[in-house]
């Protein structure tokens, strides 16, 4: 959510329970202005907050990635935090194969930017209409967004996925024609597997619609239909859900 | 002036449709007026000349040149924007010149303009009708044909409108002078647009008739939309002047669709609205409930018995706590919340009553209270349990008696453990649920062991309906309402945790004397907190049931601090904060649980509370798997006559066979010295 109306956004997303308190949202509204000076962002975002064992981690991201989905566990709070892992890496000698184990050290901080990337990648939601893609490539914010329709608020297939299209060359041909090339130009979420990672409910009778993410639980995408509000939210332990198909 | 004739015929106005009509007449009757024009025309001079270089500039392309001596030349379909009130003084304007000006004009509207024009002045005439679209009325002007009353007085008229933008409406008074006109004629010259007019007149120049020949294309109604091009253009044109927004270039196509849309959005919104904002407002409708006070007889008796009461907590209060520490549901919500908990406190025998936590669903959250009955009050819980199993005895005699024959099996289901009584252990609580405040609050089962035990095999998310079935391996006894009172039991046993001393150690009541503890040693060491909800066995009751033969399970006591909790894979159970480190004097401590993700414990040394917000489950560092089935259960013990044998083999038999023999003929023998023995007996 954008740092300007972070204070509206926070109201909008509290269904989910996980806010900020007075005393963070104020020294976070003053923290994100000097980061966008700082770090000469366009814009900055409040991300989220990841919920550590010592110390939480709050999240900017501005606008101008490992493997490290190796690493179990909570996150502890400190970024120097080295963690251990042992891989199994085969190694070559002469003629013999065998395996040797390897202690891989990574730290929290390489962690924490893979997990955001990863968090990002795979739940970040805009609505449908929000962006727009001119001929030439660049893609615009639409000035001209006025919110969804109830209608259509309600239906997982006017939400797109916040990154570059994976699955667009895989739809038939049929359903390309229908698609709007200006406007539907990334992956929407109704394809996403398992079916029903997404919670979908309307609160305050229908005047907002919020998503949930249940893969990665704690993302929270807030729309209040025809508005220009829209926004997402990370709160939580910054551990993927495995146990999702159990659990549906 | 002669051509100032054509050049009235010319006079833009909006959609006509009836291309034909206005043609044939304005050519039998423009004859007429030209006299009574060109004086107009002289009068008028005058003031037109001084519009005319206001006026020149914006005429749009399609009006081609403007030759100065032919000051009301064009057309140009201009818009412009003209406060009503302005144009109600122009017949005052005009009296000199005995206008007689009927129904003009209907008000218009001060951000959009409409091309007018020529109006006819008889009574005859036209009347201007007036199109709205959503931002601008547009003049119409039908003109019936009638003879051509010709009045000195009618003047010629020349639309000129400027292209204004809205700041001049100050400056309108003044141009609407120049506006309009009208024109003689019978009528035709409401169907000015007609290009073609022309013809009637002098010859006009080729680059007239080109311009006359575009218009006439630019405003053909499509046959789909019924819209022309030359109105769409000037509206969008209009829009983007009124607003002027950035890089208008590139949203135009955007701009194009939305006047296109504001054509129809009336009738259809309402309709679709409807549909969509009811259930805004029946939830509106539910919520308004909770804000009326109950009757309002014996208002004041109430009031002071209201007072009196403490069932009610200070929600608002402890949610103030929870907002320092970052967890909460927004002040709206949680206010709605705690009037439909006043309401549940008023229609239910409540003794205590506190406001447990909110678990997310997939469709629906629920909204939990927990809630101590008054002594006696405690409504009767139907006896289910027990007619089932007089059910299933019932059966089992029934194959008895029918099937002898069929062996019975040995297995004995093991007993079932009974599960607490109300008002202690487990089901110390009694729970309701709803969805959003202002629903009806549903009371939810007490728990029993089995359900603990097996909501504790099982991870499932919660759909936010209380009936759905639970379907999974091991089978849970029962349905989401049943589960949800299960986890419900697992989280208060795992989380609800008060200073120490808090709590009396012994009568387990609040201790009076309790004179608070340090907010700093609260969060540093975790042996200031301690459980005041007794644990759960792996049985799933908190006292332990003694079924045949089977060794006492021990927990932890009831007030055992929490730093005595089990770790989590090197991970202490606990998170502790200072709310904030900035004002530490004014701080509070939080306590985060690690084991179930959401459930939350304030204190600031005084006071505490606990409360839970997530989707109801536990945290487990490993993924979860699903419990494998039982091993086969043996059906009857293996013994030698059951067990399958090897056949003899030939050698075997024959072997067999010859030593059967043999001993058959010593039998005989034996038996034949027998007999003899045994007849000598006899004779003796």
């Amino acid at each position: 959510m954008d740092a300007e109306s972070l204070l509206l956004a926070l109201e909008l997303a509290s269904g989910s329970g996980q806010g900020l308190s007075p005393d963070r949202r104020a020294s976070l509204l003053t923290s994100l202005m000097l980061v966008k000076r700082d770090y000469r962002f366009d814009r900055v975002l409040f991300w989220g907050r990841i919920l550590g064992l010592v110390a939480d981690y709050y999240i900017a991201q501005g606008e101008m990635e490992t493997q490290t989905s190796v690493v179990k566990g909570r996150f502890m709070g400190d970024p120097s935090h080295e963690y251990e892992h042992t891989e199994l890496q085969k190694v070559n000698e002469g003629e013999k194969v065998f395996e040797e184990e390897v202690v891989v050290q990574i730290k929290e901080e390489t962690r924490l930017v893979s997990v955001i990337d990863q968090i990002d990648k795979a739940v970040a939601v805009i609505p449908r209409g929000a962006l727009f893609k001119t001929p030439f490539g660049p893609i615009n914010v639409n000035r001209t967004f006025e919110g969804l329709s109830l209608s259509e608020a309600k239906k997982l297939s006017s939400y797109f996925h916040f990154r570059e299209p994976v699955e667009l060359k895989n739809k038939t041909l049929l359903e390309k024609a229908e698609l709007d090339p200006s406007l539907d130009f990334m992956d929407s979420l109704e394809h996403d597997i398992p079916k029903g990672s997404w919670s979908v409910q309307m609160e305050r009778g229908n005047a907002l619609v919020v998503l949930r993410s249940l893969l990665w639980p704690g993302l929270t995408f807030y729309h209040a239909p025809r508005t220009k509000n829209y926004g997402y939210i990370y709160v939580g332990t910054g551990e993927k859900n495995l146990d999702l198909p159990f659990m549906l | 002036m002669e051509d100032s004739i054509p050049v009235n015929q010319k006079i833009e106005h909006q959609e006509l449709g009836e291309t034909g009509r206005p043609w044939e007449e304005t050519v039998t009757t423009s004859q007429a007026p030209e006299l009574g024009l060109s004086e107009a025309l002289e009068l008028e001079q005058g003031p037109e000349t001084g519009l005319q270089p206001r006026s020149s500039p914006p005429t749009m392309p399609l009006s081609g040149a403007r030759t100065p001596d032919r000051p009301v030349d064009d057309l140009v379909g201009l818009r412009a924007s003209f406060p009503s009130s302005a144009f109600q003084e122009l017949p005052s304007t005009l009296s000199p010149l005995a206008l007689a000006r009927q129904d003009f004009m209907a008000p218009w509207q001060s951000d959009k303009t409409t091309s007018v024009i020529s109006e006819a002045e008889t009574p005859h005439f036209g009347h201007l009708e007036q199109l709205s679209d959503k931002g601008g009325s547009t003049l119409h002007q039908t003109c019936q044909s009638k003879g051509n009353t010709f009045h000195q007085s009618q003047q010629t008229k020349y639309p000129l409108y400027e292209l204004r933008d809205v700041s001049d409406h100050t400056s309108k008074q003044k141009e609407l002078r120049f506006d309009i006109f009208q024109e003689d004629d019978s009528d035709s010259n409401c169907h000015l647009d007609q290009p073609e007019s022309g013809a009637s007149q002098v010859a006009p120049s080729m680059l007239e008739i080109a311009i006359q020949n575009t218009k006439a294309y630019l405003l053909k109604t499509s046959s789909k939309s019924g819209l022309n091009l030359y109105d769409h253009l000037s509206e969008m044109l209009t829009k983007v002047l009124d607003k002027r927004p950035e890089n208008a270039v590139d949203i135009i196509e955007n701009i194009s669709q939305d006047v296109k849309m504001e054509h129809f959005s009336k009738k259809l919104d309402t309709l679709q609205n409807e549909n969509e904002m009811l259930p805004t407002y029946e939830m509106a409708e539910k919520q308004k409930t909770l804000f009326l006070q109950g009757n309002v007889e014996g208002a004041d008796q109430e009031l002071e018995d209201e007072i009196a009461e403490h069932a009610l907590p200070n929600i608002m209060e402890s949610a103030f706590y929870f907002e320092q520490a970052g967890v909460g549901l927004g002040t709206d919500e949680t206010y709605r919340i705690f009037l439909a908990l006043k309401q549940l406190t008023d229609t239910h025998p409540i003794q205590k009553c506190r406001f447990w936590g909110k678990i997310l669903g997939l469709e629906m959250n629920y909204i939990v209270a927990e809630v101590e009955f008054r002594e006696g009050e405690d409504e009767e819980e139907v006896e289910e349990e027990d007619v089932p199993e007089e059910r299933d005895n019932g059966d089992s005699e029934a194959d008895e008696d029918d099937e002898d024959e069929l062996p019975r099996p040995f297995y004995k289901a093991p007993q079932a453990i009974p599960k607490e009584e109300s008002r202690t252990g487990a089901n110390k609580y009694v729970y309701f649920v709803c969805n959003e405040p202002g629903r009806p609050w549903v009371k939810l089962p007490a728990v029993t062991p089995a359900q603990i035990v097996i909501a504790r095999k099982i991870k499932k998310f919660f759909t936010g309906r209380l009936d759905t079935p639970i379907i999974s391996y091991p089978p849970f006894p029962g349905n989401e309402s049943n589960y949800l009172r299960a986890q419900i039991a697992r989280i208060s046993a795992g989380t609800h945790v008060s200073p120490l001393g808090f709590y009396h150690f012994d009568s387990f009541e609040e201790n009076p004397d309790f004179e608070g503890i340090q907010v700093i040693d609260l969060v540093e060491s975790l042996s200031n907190w301690v459980h005041h909800v007794q644990h759960i066995l792996p049985q799933g009751r908190c006292n332990w049931f003694n079924p045949i033969q089977k060794k006492q399970e021990v927990g932890p006591p009831l007030l055992t601090p929490i730093s005595e909790d089990l770790e989590i894979q090197n991970m202490s159970p606990w998170t502790t904060r200072l709310s904030s480190n900035l004002i530490p004097q004014y701080a509070i401590a939080v306590l985060r649980s690690n084991l179930w993700p959401g459930a939350y414990a304030f204190s600031n040394g005084k006071k505490f509370e606990n409360f839970y917000i997530g989707w109801g489950h536990k945290y487990s560092p490993d993924s979860y798997t699903p419990p494998v089935p039982p091993p086969v259960y043996q059906e009857y013990p293996s013994g030698p006559e059951i067990t399958e044998m090897d056949d003899p083999t030939v050698e075997e038999e024959q072997a067999f066979r010859a030593a059967q023999e043999a001993a058959a003929n010593s039998t005989e023998e034996n038996e034949e010295t027998e007999e003899e023995e045994d007849e000598e007996d006899d004779y003796d």
